[in-house]
């Protein structure tokens, strides 16, 4: 399936088939980096292969000749839509701006569904995780990787009670990344400490057999404590948990990577408080790989706050290390991320990413200053958080206690951790002892088995298992017939086929749009009156999703979303055709040698003349630039002595600029222009252009002229017409 | 039960680690957490559940529904210690069918008195 950039991906043609697909690869893939490496006009220091095809930062495409730098970090990308067909084109829009890490949400409660879902239900802040929808993500990203040029690395959660069939089901369908960790089990599921210790054994076997390089959980301490700062000395327990658990499950270190989080934001003094955490992790973690987090705990509704916290994340995973920059979309702290948002987190990173390029070079810690301190002080509380655990009888028991998530930075407590009973929560009692006689004979199984011990892969004497021959994985299609893609997409494509198109921000045409507006009312009246005018504005159930004081007599800011509950017939639409622009070395290499003359002025009585420096002046970026010669008569000009000029110089091109408008009187001027040239003769040989804030191309030609432009004009749309005109007069 | 409020006594619980080497510190932290997932790991090492042995039934060849269907009987039969891969395949190899016969004889109520228990 090859993918084309004007073309929509085609949910149906990914569908076709899956019974059939198989992952092209297994395991993760890291980006190239490359030394040193040129693009445009800088050489970069911690830069990756570059994409084939991409959306550049939008700088890039005005001021930096479209470059697109891609950091040696992988760059993640959380996408949870509840609808796997509407995930897929976010992942492609992610993809295109840098992300190569698409790490899917499940659906609200698949923790606790003991056994694997099939099929495409509709989920709830995520997608159920199934066979199909694994096959179709990955058929999809095989094409959107081979699109954008770079591997992308699929992701998704083996937790909760059915872990080690998920892990199964991620081996066998080329899964990149996992999250597993069953400490997140006991702490936020509560799901039986026992049943999530011994799956997370089998899990992670599975996992590091096939190459899923492994997260854990420990980030979730920082989202839900109250002072997050403070249960650092607890992070470096729960990481060491998991990763010790991982090492002596069969996984190897370059397979487990920690997921962490500079624990707070702004206002707090973030970099003070963050960075001695994140160095002393990395030196107790060292051999190990580190998925940078960004903050989540301190979100609130404005974006432009969260991109800051979240920009002051990506320089500390930057001033430390990170592998993986995962990215938070700056609307989580409103709503269930929206699809541009998805484009909007990833940006954040990749723009910081590209303006701290190098950073190793110019800095390094001050070693005699607090922060080594700070670094051994917050060891020593990790190393008496295990004294404590192995004096209390061990995980177990310490979790009984309420030793974990505690508000207290350790040894200090508040008595208000996450207490789990040993023998309660979600699948109590559902361990079971194995016999002398256990086997299974499979391949990356963990612990005790009769098959283990002989010679050969133990699954040989039947024919190999699903991981050494994948002909036998039993695929189900579908096991409801109602809640499924195909059933969703005849409502959507059939909209679609009309030629109808509706906003979106989260799901296929949901109708949702996001207006901005400042009322200059006290906070109370100003929220009512922002509501009122959505209203106006024709939007269904508007509701303010960020408010912000401006100040508290003179007036709010406020976002608002609402239903725009109409489709947009697009056979109907009129759209205007806009030339590209020639290049600045086209222009110039046609002008220069022919030595063009140009007469301008503003003519009337009108005495404005920054309109017309801006097209002309070497300065402003005008037209003298490549090589036109430009004599400017100034303002206030008749139209018959910008003709005789245009005469006396053998003028090529007349620019007017007509800025007044009272009473029509730029529609005469033009008018003028055209009939006294027509009269003298001087027509045919001369490219009459009009410019002026009221003026139109359209209006210009109505009036007799050959061009006219508006508000916004810059000398290289002037000259780029101008170059094409007189090259159409040359050629006829 | 929850720990009960404790103020912060860092400087005297970890006055014997001040004397400690950086890297002695960090061999303290690893050993200590060795300690600690030892007797998780044993217990996971001699334990199984039934998510274990649907993922074994998987990788098998059978589907998420007859694996679930199959591990939910041999648990009210009470035999899942044996290992439901193993009672399958010993299944298959004492009739002469293949493995994926033996797991359906099984969910038809079949054999399950020739199971090697």
């Amino acid at each position: 399936m090859k993918l084309s950039p004007d073309e929509k991906l085609d949910i149906r043609e990914i569908l076709k088939d899956l019974d059939r697909y198989r992952p092209r690869r297994k395991g993760w893939t890291w980006r190239t980096p490359v030394e040193n490496q040129q693009i445009g006009p800088f050489v970069y220091k911690d830069t990756s292969a570059s994409l084939e095809q991409s959306m550049p930062l939008p700088a890039a495409a005005a001021y930096f000749q479209g470059i697109d730098p891609q950091c040696d970090f992988v760059i993640t990308t959380e996408i949870a839509s509840g609808r796997f067909e509407d995930d897929l084109r976010r992942m492609r829009m992610a993809a295109w701006h840098g992300a190569d890490h698409i790490m899917v949400i499940r659906t609200t409660g698949q923790s606790h569904i003991d056994g694997l879902i099939e099929g495409t239900p509709e989920g709830v802040g995520g997608v159920p995780i199934t066979r199909k929808q694994i096959r179709a993500s990955r058929k999809a990203l095989d094409a959107i990787e081979d699109e954008v040029g770079r591997p992308i690395n699929f992701h998704s959660y083996v937790s909760g009670v059915a872990g080690p069939e998920i892990a199964v089901l991620f081996a066998e369908e080329g899964v990149n990344g996992a999250h597993q960790d069953p400490q997140y089990n006991v702490l936020y599921r509560d799901i039986n400490m026992h049943r999530s210790f011994v799956d997370a054994a089998e899990s992670k076997k599975v996992m590091a057999d096939a190459g899923i390089l492994q997260l854990d959980g420990a980030h979730n301490a920082n989202a839900t404590a109250k002072e997050a700062w403070k249960v650092t000395p607890e992070l470096f327990v729960q990481h060491a948990v998991n990763t010790a658990y991982s090492r002596t499950a069969g996984m190897p270190a370059e397979l487990i990577a920690l997921s962490t989080v500079p624990p707070t934001s702004p206002p707090a003094p973030k970099l003070r408080l963050d960075v001695p955490y994140a160095v002393a992790l990395r030196e107790l973690f060292r051999g190990y790989r580190f998925r940078a987090q960004q903050n989540t705990r301190y979100m609130e509704s404005d974006t432009r706050e969260a991109t800051v916290a979240h920009v002051l994340d990506t320089l500390i995973s930057r001033l430390t290390s990170a592998d993986i920059q995962s990215t938070i979309t700056p609307d989580e702290g409103r709503n269930i991320p929206w699809h541009y948002n998805n484009v909007a987190g990833v940006n954040t990173a990749r723009q910081t990413l590209a303006g701290i390029d190098g950073l190793g070079e110019l800095v390094e810690w001050k070693e005699d200053g607090p922060l080594r301190a700070q670094v051994r002080e917050l060891k020593e509380r990790a190393v008496l958080f295990l004294e404590e655990i192995v004096e209390g009888g061990g995980y177990y028991a310490a979790v009984a206690a309420g030793q974990f998530v505690d508000q207290g930075h350790y040894p200090e407590r508040k008595g208000d951790g996450i207490a789990r009973e040993p023998e309660g929560g979600d699948r109590a009692g559902t361990v079971i002892a194995r016999k002398a006689d256990y086997g299974a004979p499979v391949c990356s199984h963990f612990g005790d088995s009769v098959y283990a011990e002989a010679e050969g892969k133990p699954c040989e004497t039947y024919g190999g298992c699903t991981l050494c021959d994948p002909s036998k994985i039993q695929y189900i299609d579908e096991l409801d017939g109602e809640d499924t893609v195909e059933t969703r997409l005849e409502r959507t494509l059939a909209e679609r086929a009309q030629g109808l198109v509706r906003p979106e921000v989260e799901k296929h045409g949901d109708g949702i749009v996001c207006v901005t507006l400042f009322v200059p009312e006290s906070q109370a009246l100003a929220g009512a009156a922002a509501l009122e005018m959505a209203r106006h504005m024709g939007l269904k159930d508007p509701e303010i999703i960020n408010a912000q004081v401006m100040h508290p007599a003179e007036g709010s800011l406020f976002e608002i979303k609402g239903v725009l509950d109409i489709a947009i017939d697009t056979g109907q639409l009129t759209l205007e055709s806009k030339e590209a622009l020639l290049s600045d070395a086209e222009i110039e290499s046609w002008v220069r040698p022919r030595e063009i003359r140009i007469v301008a002025a503003t003519v009337g009585e009108d005495e404005h003349s920054v309109g017309l420096h801006e097209i002309l002046d070497i300065k402003h970026g005008g037209i003298e630039k490549y090589g036109f010669r430009c004599h400017d008569l100034g303002t206030s000009v008749p139209i018959a002595r910008v003709l005789d000029k245009a005469e006396e110089f053998h003028a090529g091109a007349v620019l007017v600029s007509t800025i007044v408008t009272h009473g029509d009187v730029h529609k005469k001027l033009m008018r003028d222009l055209d009939k006294m040239a027509d009269g003298r003769g001087l027509r045919k040989q001369l490219v009459l252009v009009a410019g002026g804030a009221q003026v139109t191309d359209e209006l210009a030609r109505e009036c007799g002229m050959d061009a006219g432009f508006g508000r916004g004009t810059s000398g290289r749309d002037v000259a780029s017409y101008l170059v094409r005109k007189m090259r159409e007069g040359e050629s006829g | 039960m929850s720990l009960q409020e404790r103020e912060d006594d860092f400087e005297a619980r970890g006055a014997g680690l001040r004397e400690l080497a950086d890297e002695e510190l960090h061999a303290r932290f690893w050993s200590l957490v060795d300690q600690v997932v030892e007797p998780l790991i044993e217990e996971a090492r001699t334990h199984t559940s039934p998510s274990i042995e649907r993922s074994v039934l998987l990788r098998m060849g059978f589907s998420s529904v007859e694996a679930a269907a199959l591990v939910k009987l041999m648990e009210e039969g009470g035999v899942l210690g044996h290992g439901a891969g193993r009672l399958v395949l010993e299944l298959s190899r004492k009739k002469g069918i293949s493995v994926r016969e033996a797991g359906t004889a099984l969910q038809e109520g079949k054999y399950w008195e020739d199971l090697p228990l």
